[in-house]
C-alpha cells in the first residue's frame, strides 16, 4: 500500500483503554491511507472509536488511553514515534483540528482575533501587528460577515455557525497538509449544517488539503465524503468509495446503519379532521422577559411561542419542527404547564390546561404526559427504575403495590426485562433508559404523550428502535402524540402532521406528506433543502 | 457601567438602612444595657441612679424613636456617641481602623497569593507527591481551630525561638520612627496575618486545585493544544484566567470581612484594632459602638459585593454584556 499522493497512513494502530472500559482496545487493528485533496469519511456510532485514531494522530488523547500497537505515518514519520516538542510543531501547522462544539471549542475570555493570532505565535510566525491583518483575512476567507467586528467579538456574541467558522479559519492559519473536523456540524441547525459542509468543501478544493471528517451522520457522508471508512467497536468493517458504500453496502453492519436511517419519503396520512379532537391550542402565546425591573436594567424580551393554534387528533402523531430558538420546546413545555402560557387556551376534555390550578391541574396532567431528550439527566440518578416509574401513580394516589406491579408490566411493555425495577439508571443504555422514560411516561395512562427531542440524543439504530417502540404504543394504547423534533428524517418517519415554527411563530401546518412534497412556505423549503444527503436519496428513489 | 455602578450603590443604601434596623433589634433583644452595666460596675444600683444613666443616654424613650434617632444620625454619617468610652463612636472607630486594615489586609493578601499559587502548583502535579503534600497541608490549615493556630505559633515562634513578637501592634517604649518603625510594625504583624490567613488560605488552594483540574478538560483546552500551543502558556492564557473565576468571587467574600473577621485574632494577639473594640463593646453592652461597628463591617461587606462584581465584568466579557 505505498500511495504516493497519501499524506497519512495509518498501519494496523491499536490504542488501548484504560482497565475496566467495556472494551480492551478503543481501536484495534486499523488501517486506512488520506490522500491528498480528499475527504475521508470516518462514520460510526458512539463508542465506535471513530474519533481515537484522529485524536492519536495530535497525540490528544485522553489520559490513560494510549496506542500500544502500529504506526500512523504522516509522509514517511511515524507521528506515534515523535517528541512532544516535535509534534507540537506539526499540531496547527501541518494538521489542523476543528470540533462539535465551537461554543466550548473558543475560550470564552479572549477575543476572537485574538484566539486566531495565537496559532501564529505557537509557531513564532509573524509579528503581532501582522497576525492580526492576517486573522482578519481569514475570517473573510471563511465568510464571516463583518471581519473586523467579528474580529473583536467574544465567542458568546457569535452564533454557532459563526463560532465554527472561527474555528475553521484558526485552523486554516498556517495551510495545513490534513485538517481533522470531528463531528463539526452535529450542533449545529440543519442549514447552518449545510453552509458549513459546503465551506468545509470548497475550502478543501481551494487549499488541497486532506480531510478527515468524522461523523455518525449517513447524510453528511453522502453529501460532502470522496472515500468512507465505517467502524465499529473499535475496527474498521468497511471501507471503500463513498457512492460504492452507500449504494452497495457489503457489510451488515453498513446495511443496517443505512437502514436505520428514517427515509425523508412522508406516507399519505388519513384525514385528520375525521379523527376526534384530543387536545385543541388556541392563540397559545409565551413571552420571556429578563433584565428590568427595578434595578436590573434594560428589560430584553423573546416572543418565545407567538399566537399559535392547532388540533391533534386522537390517535395522532403531531410533528413540532423548527430549529434552535424557533420556540418549539417551549410549546411543549406550555402544553403540559412546566411552564404557564402568558395567554391563549389548552382544551383537553373540555377542560382549559392554560388556567387550572391546584387539585384540579393536578388531575388533569396525569392525562398529558412528557419524555424528554436527554436518557441521561432526565432519570435520577439516586432512584431504583421502580421507583422513578411508580412515583408518578403512587403521588396520584394508587397503591404501591399495585403501583411497582404495573411498573413492572410497563417495563416489559417497552421491550425491557421486568426485573430492571430493582436496578438504578446508569446500569443502563441511552436506549434502554429513553425505554424507561417511556414507561414513566405511559405510568400514569395518560391519553397524549409529548415527547421534546426524544430520539435526538441517540445513535441512529437505537433511534430507529426507539420511534418503532413510540409507534407501535401509540397505536396499541390509541394514544395521541406531539412530536418535537429538529431533525426533519425523524418528523418524516413517524409524524401525520406537521407543524414548522420559526422564531416563536407557526409558519406551516400541514400534512407530512404536503410539508415536503408541496412545502409552502420558503422557510419550510430552506429546511428541507438543507437535509444532508437529500439529494442522493432522491435520485435513488427517482 | 456608571450607571450599573449608581443602581448597585443605590440598593446598597437600601440595604445598609436594613441592616442597621434590624442590628437594632436584635441589640436591644439581649438582656441587659449599657446603664445597667454601668450602674453595676459603680457598686451603685439603686433605682434612681439608674435612671438617672438610662435619661442620659436616650435609654429611656421608645424603642421607635430610639431607632429614628440613631437612623437619623447614620443618614450624616453621625454613630452616636459613646457613655462608656466618653468619645464620639466615628472616632474611636476611626482610630482604631488602620490597625485592623492593616491586619486584615496582610492577611488577605498572603492567602490569596499562597493559596492560588499552592494551587496551581497542585493542579499541574497532580496525584504525584507534591500535589499530595499540599493538599494534606491545605486540609490541616483548614481544619485547625484559628484560636489554638494562633496560641501555637505564639508559643513556637515567640516564647520558645524568640523570632517574632507574640503581642501588639509595635513594641511598647520602643520609640521607633519612620522605617525603623515600619519595620518595627511589620514584625508584629507576621503571626497574627498569616494565623489570620490560614484558612482562606486553603480554602484558595482547593478552590483553585479543583477549577483548574476541571477547567483544563473542557474543549477549549484542547484546541489550545491542537494550535500547538507551549503547556506553560495554556495554562497561564487559557486555563488560570478561566479558573479564576470561582476564586474572585470567594475573595470578594473575604474581602467582606476585612473589618470584623479578626475578632478572634486580634484579641489573642493583643492587636489594637476593631475586633477588640467590638469584644469589648460586646461584654460592656456598649449600644452605639457595637452597632458603629456592625454598620462599618456591613457597608464594607457590600462595598466589596460590589467590587466582586465590578471586577467579574472585567475579567469576564459574558456578564458584561447581559
Amino acid at each position: 500500500m505505498t500511495d504516493t499522493s497519501s499524506v497519512l497512513q495509518i498501519k494496523g494502530l491499536q490504542i488501548a483503554l484504560p482497565e475496566g472500559a467495556d472494551r480492551p482496545f478503543a481501536v484495534d487493528d486499523v488501517s486506512y491511507d488520506l490522500k491528498a485533496g480528499e475527504i475521508l469519511c470516518i462514520v460510526g456510532e458512539s463508542g465506535s472509536g471513530k474519533s481515537m485514531s484522529a485524536n492519536a494522530m495530535m497525540g490528544l488523547l485522553p489520559d490513560l488511553v494510549r496506542p500500544t500497537a502500529g504506526e500512523i505515518l504522516f509522509h514517511d514519520t511515524d507521528l506515534l514515534k515523535l517528541s512532544e516538542d516535535a509534534l507540537r510543531d506539526l499540531r496547527g501547522k501541518k494538521i489542523a483540528m476543528i470540533f462539535q462544539e465551537p461554543m466550548s471549542a473558543l475560550n470564552p475570555l479572549m477575543r476572537v482575533d485574538d484566539q486566531i493570532a495565537e496559532v501564529f505565535e505557537a509557531h513564532d510566525l509573524l509579528s503581532p501587528a501582522e497576525r492580526r491583518t492576517r486573522a482578519i483575512e481569514l475570517l473573510t476567507e471563511v465568510g464571516i460577515p463583518d471581519p473586523e467586528k467579528a474580529a473583536r467579538a467574544y465567542p458568546f456574541q457569535l452564533s454557532g455557525g459563526q463560532r465554527q467558522r472561527v474555528m475553521i479559519a484558526m485552523a486554516l492559519a498556517l495551510e495545513p497538509e490534513i485538517l481533522i473536523a470531528d463531528e463539526p456540524t452535529t450542533a449545529l441547525d440543519v442549514t447552518t449544517q449545510a453552509q458549513i459542509l459546503k465551506l468545509i468543501a470548497d475550502l478543501q478544493e481551494r487549499h488541497g488539503m486532506a480531510v478527515m471528517f468524522i461523523t455518525h451522520d449517513f447524510g453528511v457522508v453522502a453529501e460532502i465524503a470522496d472515500r468512507v471508512a465505517v467502524m465499529q467497536l473499535g475496527k474498521i468493517v468497511e471501507h471503500g468509495n463513498a457512492d460504492e458504500v452507500l449504494d452497495h453496502p457489503q457489510h451488515d453492519y453498513t446495511r443496517k446503519l443505512i437502514a436505520a436511517i428514517p427515509k425523508l419519503h412522508a406516507d399519505d396520512a388519513e384525514e385528520a379532521d375525521t379523527k376526534k379532537t384530543a387536545l385543541e391550542v388556541i392563540g397559545l402565546t409565551k413571552t420571556y422577559r429578563s433584565g428590568g425591573g427595578l434595578f436590573g436594567g434594560p428589560e430584553r424580551v423573546v416572543h418565545a411561542v407567538n399566537d399559535i393554534s392547532f388540533k391533534l387528533g386522537v390517535g395522532e402523531t403531531l410533528g413540532v419542527v423548527g430549529e434552535s430558538g424557533s420556540g418549539k420546546s417551549s410549546v411543549g413545555r406550555c402544553l403540559v404547564r412546566l411552564q404557564d402560557p402568558d395567554q391563549g387556551s389548552v382544551l383537553l376534555d373540555g377542560e382549559d390546561m392554560a388556567t387550572l390550578t391546584g387539585e384540579k391541574l393536578r388531575t388533569v396532567r396525569k392525562s398529558i404526559q412528557m419524555i424528554f431528550q436527554d436518557p441521561f439527566a432526565s432519570l435520577n440518578p439516586r432512584s431504583k427504575i421502580g421507583r422513578i416509574i411508580a412515583e408518578g401513580p403512587i403521588a396520584h394516589g394508587v397503591p404501591a403495590k399495585q403501583a411497582y406491579a404495573k411498573a413492572a408490566e410497563l417495563l416489559d411493555l417497552v421491550g425491557l426485562d421486568p426485573s430492571a425495577i430493582d436496578r438504578y439508571p446508569h446500569e443502563f443504555s441511552g436506549g434502554q433508559r429513553q425505554r424507561i422514560g417511556i414507561a414513566r411516561a405511559l405510568a400514569l395512562e395518560p391519553e397524549i404523550i409529548i415527547a421534546d427531542e426524544a430520539v435526538s440524543a441517540l445513535d441512529v439504530s437505537i433511534q430507529a428502535q426507539v420511534l418503532d417502540l413510540l409507534d407501535d404504543l401509540k397505536t396499541r394504547l390509541n394514544l395521541s402524540l406531539v412530536f418535537i423534533t429538529h431533525d426533519l428524517r425523524v418528523a418524516a418517519q413517524i409524524c401525520d402532521r406537521i407543524a414548522v415554527m420559526q422564531k416563536g411563530n407557526l409558519v406551516e401546518l400541514g400534512t407530512a406528506s404536503d410539508i415536503f412534497n408541496n412545502p409552502k412556505s420558503d422557510y419550510t423549503r430552506s429546511l428541507i433543502e438543507a437535509i444532508p444527503g437529500r439529494e442522493k436519496e432522491l435520485a435513488a428513489a427517482g | 457601567m456608571l450607571r450599573f455602578i449608581a443602581l448597585r450603590l443605590v440598593k446598597a443604601a437600601v440595604i445598609l438602612i436594613a441592616i442597621v434596623t434590624l442590628n437594632f433589634f436584635l441589640i436591644h433583644a439581649a438582656p441587659g444595657d449599657p446603664a445597667a452595666v454601668m450602674a453595676g460596675e459603680a457598686g451603685a444600683a439603686d433605682e434612681i441612679f439608674l435612671q438617672q444613666l438610662k435619661e442620659q443616654f436616650g435609654l429611656d424613650k421608645p424603642l421607635l424613636t430610639q431607632l429614628g434617632i440613631y437612623l437619623a444620625g447614620v443618614v450624616q454619617l453621625d454613630l452616636g456617641f459613646s457613655y462608656r468610652q466618653q468619645m464620639p463612636v466615628a472616632e474611636l472607630i476611626w482610630d482604631r481602623l488602620p490597625a485592623t486594615l492593616l491586619l486584615t489586609t496582610a492577611a488577605f493578601v498572603i492567602s490569596l497569593v499562597l493559596g492560588t499559587l499552592a494551587g496551581v502548583l497542585a493542579s499541574a502535579r497532580v496525584g504525584k507527591w507534591s500535589d499530595t503534600l499540599i493538599s494534606t497541608v491545605a486540609l490541616l490549615f483548614y481544619a485547625t481551630p484559628l484560636y489554638w493556630a494562633a496560641l501555637m505559633a505564639v508559643l513556637l515562634f515567640s516564647v520558645q525561638l524568640n523570632w517574632l513578637p507574640g503581642f501588639g501592634y509595635e513594641t511598647v517604649g520602643g520609640n521607633y520612627t519612620g522605617f525603623a518603625r515600619v519595620l518595627d510594625i511589620a514584625q508584629h504583624l507576621i503571626l497574627p496575618a498569616s494565623t489570620l490567613g490560614l484558612f482562606f488560605m486553603a480554602v484558595y488552594m482547593r478552590m483553585t486545585r479543583a477549577s483548574m483540574l476541571e477547567v483544563s478538560t473542557l474543549d477549549f483546552v484542547k484546541t489550545a493544544r491542537a494550535k500547538g500551543l507551549k503547556p506553560g502558556l495554556i495554562q497561564r492564557r487559557h486555563i488560570f484566567r478561566n479558573a479564576m473565576l470561582p476564586v474572585v468571587t470567594l475573595a470578594g467574600l473575604q474581602a467582606g470581612q476585612l473589618v470584623g473577621g479578626a475578632v478572634l485574632t486580634e484579641t489573642v494577639f493583643a492587636w489594637p484594632g476593631i475586633g477588640r473594640l467590638m469584644f469589648d463593646a460586646l461584654a460592656q453592652r456598649d449600644y452605639n459602638v457595637l452597632l458603629g461597628v456592625f454598620f462599618v463591617s456591613a457597608a464594607m461587606v457590600l462595598l466589596f459585593n460590589l467590587v466582586t462584581d465590578i471586577l467579574y465584568r472585567v475579567v469576564d466579557p459574558r456578564i458584561r454584556a447581559s
